[in-house]
Formats: C-alpha cells, structure tokens, sequence
C-alpha cells in the first residue's frame, strides 16, 4: 500500500499546539432554563404561605412526632430483622437439595407475593375472629397450655407479624440472587478443600453474595420503612397516622405531610450512607483497582 | 510399577451426563510418587475423569480408591453404601484439586485463600496454619504477595497460589486439571516449574495437560484418552514418540 496524498506537514509537527474546547452553547441554554425554573419553585417554597413554614417548624420536633418517629423505625427493625432472618431460611430450603423444602419455600414465596401488604395486615389485625385460642401440646391430642389469640398478638404485633412475613418473601428472593450469581468454580473449589458446608456458606458464598443482596436489600429495608406507613390502617402511632390525627384536629394538611417527609427524606438519607459504606465493607478483593469498587458495583 | 504401592486405584469408572456418556469405563492405576500426564482431545474425558477421582462427579459405575480407601462409600460385606457429604469432605482433603480458572477465593487474601481449609477442617491450630501458608508462599516463589488479593496478582501467580492452597492439606495425591491452560503463554512456565519442582519431590500426581514438552520431562507415565477411554498407556518415551494407537497418533501429528 501507498500512500498518493500528500500529507499535511504541519498538522502534527510543532511541539504541544494548544486544545482550545470545543463549545456546547446549547448546553448552557439548557442550564439557564433549568435554573430559572427550579428559582421560581424555590421562591415559591418561600414565599406561598400555603406551606406554613410556622407549623411546619412547630411540629417537626414536636413529641408526639418524635415518639411516632420511634414506632416506625421499631417497626421497619423489627420487619427487617425478622424478614430477613425468616427469608435467609426461605432461601436456603429453596437452594437445597430436598424437593420438598424446595417447594414449601416456593410456595410461600409465591404467597406472601401474592397478597397485597394492606390485606395481610388487616387480616393478622383480625387474626383473633378466626382463631379465638392458640393450644400447644400434641397434635390432634391433648393440650397443655393455651392463650388467648387477642391476647398474644397486640396491634405492634400484628403490625411486625404482617411485616416481617411479607418481607421475608422478598428477602428470599433476594438473597437467592445473591448466592446464584456467585460463580459455581467457588463452591467447586470449597468443596474439592474438603471445607465443612456450613463453613462453605458462611465464609466463602454469602460474603460474595453480599455484593449483589445488599443493594436490593437495602432498597427493601428503605421501601419497609415507607411502607410502615400502611401500617396506619390498624391505628398503630406510627408517624404517618400520627401526621394524620394531627392534621385531623388543626386542618394544617400541607404542614404536616411536610413533617413526614422531612422525616421520611432524612432517614432513607441516613439508610443510604450506611449502604455506602457497608457495600465498601464487601467488595474488598472485588476488583484489579484497589480503589475501583465502586465500578464493580 | 510392580512393587510400588498403588496410591490412586480407578475400576471401571462409567459417567455420562444425560445421553452423552462421557467415560466409557475407565481403569487406571498410579503409584505412589509417581506422575501421570493424561492427555487426549477435547471432550475425551480427561477432566471428568479428575473429578470423578476426588467425587466432585459421581460415577454411575466403577470405582475409585485412593491409598485403600473407597472414595464415596463404604463397603460393608457386599453392599456399598453411600457416604455422607461431611465424610466425602474430609476424604476430599486427602486430594489437593487445582483448577483451570484457579477459583480462588477473591474476597479472601492470599494467605487467607491458603490458611482456609487446614483451620476450618481442624487440621491445624491458626498459627500452625499460618506459618505453614508462609513456608508454601515462599516454596512457589510468593512470598510478597501474602496479602494481597487474587485479582491484584495475574494469572500465573493466581495459579502458584491455588497449588500453594491445594498442598496445604498435605494431601496423599495433587490432581492438576488444565492447570496452564487460562494462562497467557508467558505465564506458563513459571506454573510448570512449580509443577515440576512437586513432581521431583515425590509428590503423587495426576496432571491433565495440552503441553506435551512437559509431559515429556516430568511424567513417569503418560496416558491418552480418546472417547471416554484409555486409549494407551505407557512411559512417555512410548507414548510419545512411538505411539502404538492409529488414534494417538492422529492426536499428536496435530499438537506436535
């Protein structure tokens, strides 16, 4: 091959030319538009007296929001503790050999799926109709001790109860995911050092396996602690039903939801960071970079 | 072979994978001390032959004994039964595994990889663990990149750790499958030294491997597989250079 043009002497020779940028008017055209909207809304943040700024700021840390504030992230511990620790089982029975706890997992997965959150929790709310006691003793035979049902399970536990069962059929999944895409060679590789099973799971699938579970899972522990706020139905004083019976006697609609939100906002911004660093925590070893984790992501 | 001890004893050994019948009845027999190189086309069985030996697989039919113990069952009269997980796991330490892809454990250092399987068998106390992965690293040539992690180290060293892990059970047999074959070609030879250094010092061993210089140097005994079975079998003077099979000797006017 030849080359017939003739070349453009100067294009490359003399040292270092200077880069002058190319220029994107268009883009700073987009920018003035959305700085000028986001303005108006914030002018109008200030200035409508709508908002109500002053109740706002009077019930924000105000008790009986603080102490509302308390039962939900009781509620969503409780929910995430308990339906992660019910939906780590449920992932293992749906791992394992067996095709019977295969199937029993499947099936609750399949359940707790199915019916909607709000209808759980007015069922386990109303759980006492059908079963008025709970016995304990042998099957079909004698009783030892029983209790009354209304008794055992107050509104809080109803609340958790609903909670935490709905929560571990996502958790399940979760967790499934995370143990599935951690490479097979892995378990090979354990298996062929003769490693105990158990110590298998723990030290060498889960901790792999967090990398892809704790995004998810923190978008579940986030979406239970919005999601507590259903539990309002059965009057439990979590924050949003607190908002609602304050709203209820002073008519500050707009104030009060603003109060939530601040709350809701703050919290889920906490919840993140702490995602931040926890996902730090695992991808030790994940990539060739030592501070690359973040593109492994 | 005569009066040497039989370490790795394989009988008859049948598997297939649904219709596809992988090992057509397999028997082969390595002494004590000795290396085997198994070599033979792609899908001749080579590999699964390997793992049925440590019981990754299980055969369908025939069986596998390593030093006189039956691995997978126990023989009782004339029944066979079946072992279960936790004892085919401590007979899986008495065989060190090393993998093609390493499988290194990449959230674990490297002495972390190594010091893994001796403390949580109880084989060893953690600071008898620990000095013994240090004597290992230095015996392959890394003693600097004690804790670093697998990702960090390329695929040569990777390999040099999984052989450092894998002798840390001590095991009575060191099974190599494709141990060289994920590496860049530059990266081979400091594997095949560690290979051979193994191999010199009387370590029992069963290598599957495409290089068949190496085969050359280091195998007592070389063996071809072709279509589930030992097609032949012999030192690698014979084997090699004046194969008796119209089958081994199509495989290697190819690779050589």
């Amino acid at each position: 091959m030849s080359v017939s043009a003739r070349p453009r002497p100067r294009a490359l020779d003399s040292p270092a030319p200077k880069v002058v940028p190319a220029r994107h008017p268009w883009r700073w055209v987009g920018i003035a538009v959305v700085l000028v909207l986001l303005a108006q809304f914030v002018h109008g943040l200030v200035t409508n007296p709508g908002w109500d700024w002053a109740t706002f700021a009077r019930f924000v840390t105000a008790k009986s929001i603080l102490n509302a504030v308390v039962i939900t992230l009781e509620l969503t511990l409780y929910g995430t503790v308990l339906g992660f620790a019910l939906g780590i089982v449920l992932a293992l029975m749906r791992l394992s050999r067996s095709r019977f706890l295969e199937t029993v997992s499947w099936t609750y997965v399949w359940a707790f799926r199915s019916i909607p959150l709000i209808v759980q929790l007015l069922f386990w709310f109303n759980i006492s109709y059908l079963y008025e006691e709970l016995n304990f003793g042998i099957p079909f035979g004698p009783t030892f001790f029983g209790f009354q049902t209304k008794d055992l399970i107050s509104p809080m536990g109803a609340a958790v109860l609903g909670l935490a069962l709905h929560q571990a059929a996502y958790a399940a999944e979760i967790v499934r995911s995370g143990v599935i895409s951690v490479d097979h060679g892995q378990l090979e590789a354990a298996a062929a050092l003769g490693i105990p099973r158990s110590r298998q799971l723990r030290r060498i699938v889960l901790p792999q396996a967090m990398r892809s579970i704790l995004p998810n899972a923190t978008n579940e522990v986030i979406s239970l602690f919005k999601g507590t706020s259903v539990v309002s139905v059965v009057a439990i004083g979590e924050l949003f039903y607190q908002v609602q019976v304050i709203y209820g006697r002073n008519a500050r609609v707009v104030a009060l939801l603003m109060v939530a939100t601040a709350w809701y906002i703050a919290l889920t911004t906490l919840l993140s960071i702490v995602q931040h660093y926890v996902e730090k925590h695992y991808a030790k070893g994940a990539t060739r970079n030592e501070d690359g984790w973040k593109w492994a992501r | 072979m005569g009066e040497v001890k039989v370490m790795v004893d394989v009988r008859g050994v049948h598997k297939s994978f649904g219709d596809n019948e992988v090992l057509r009845g397999v028997d082969l027999r390595v002494g004590t001390g000795e290396v085997v190189v198994v070599l033979g086309p792609s899908g001749s069985g080579k590999s699964t032959l390997l793992r049925t030996i440590n019981h990754l697989e299980k055969t369908d039919r025939g069986l596998v004994s390593i030093d006189g113990d039956l691995i997978g069952y126990r023989r009782r009269g004339d029944k066979l039964y079946e072992l279960r997980e936790r004892e085919i796991l401590r007979q899986r330490a008495h065989v060190g595994f090393v993998f093609q892809n390493f499988n290194l454990f990449p959230h674990l250092t490297v002495v972390e990889n190594i010091v893994e399987a001796p403390i949580s068998t109880g084989r060893k106390p953690r600071a008898e663990a620990h000095a013994q992965a240090r004597r290992l690293l230095a015996r392959v040539g890394l003693s600097d990149k004690e804790n670093a992690y697998p990702r960090h180290l390329s695929g040569g060293q990777q390999q040099r750790v999984a052989i450092a892990r894998a002798l840390a059970l001590e095991p009575k047999v060191l099974l190599f499958d494709e141990p060289t074959s994920a590496l860049d070609p530059e990266l081979v030879g400091e594997v095949l030294d560690v290979i051979r250094d193994l191999a010199r010092s009387g370590t029992t061993m069963i290598v599957v491997t495409h290089e068949i210089g190496f085969a050359r140097d280091v195998a007592d005994s070389v063996v071809f597989m072709d279509a589930g079975v030992v097609v032949e079998q012999g030192p690698p003077a014979q084997v090699l250079d004046d194969p008796q099979h119209p089958r081994t000797r199509a495989f290697l006017s190819k690779v050589l």
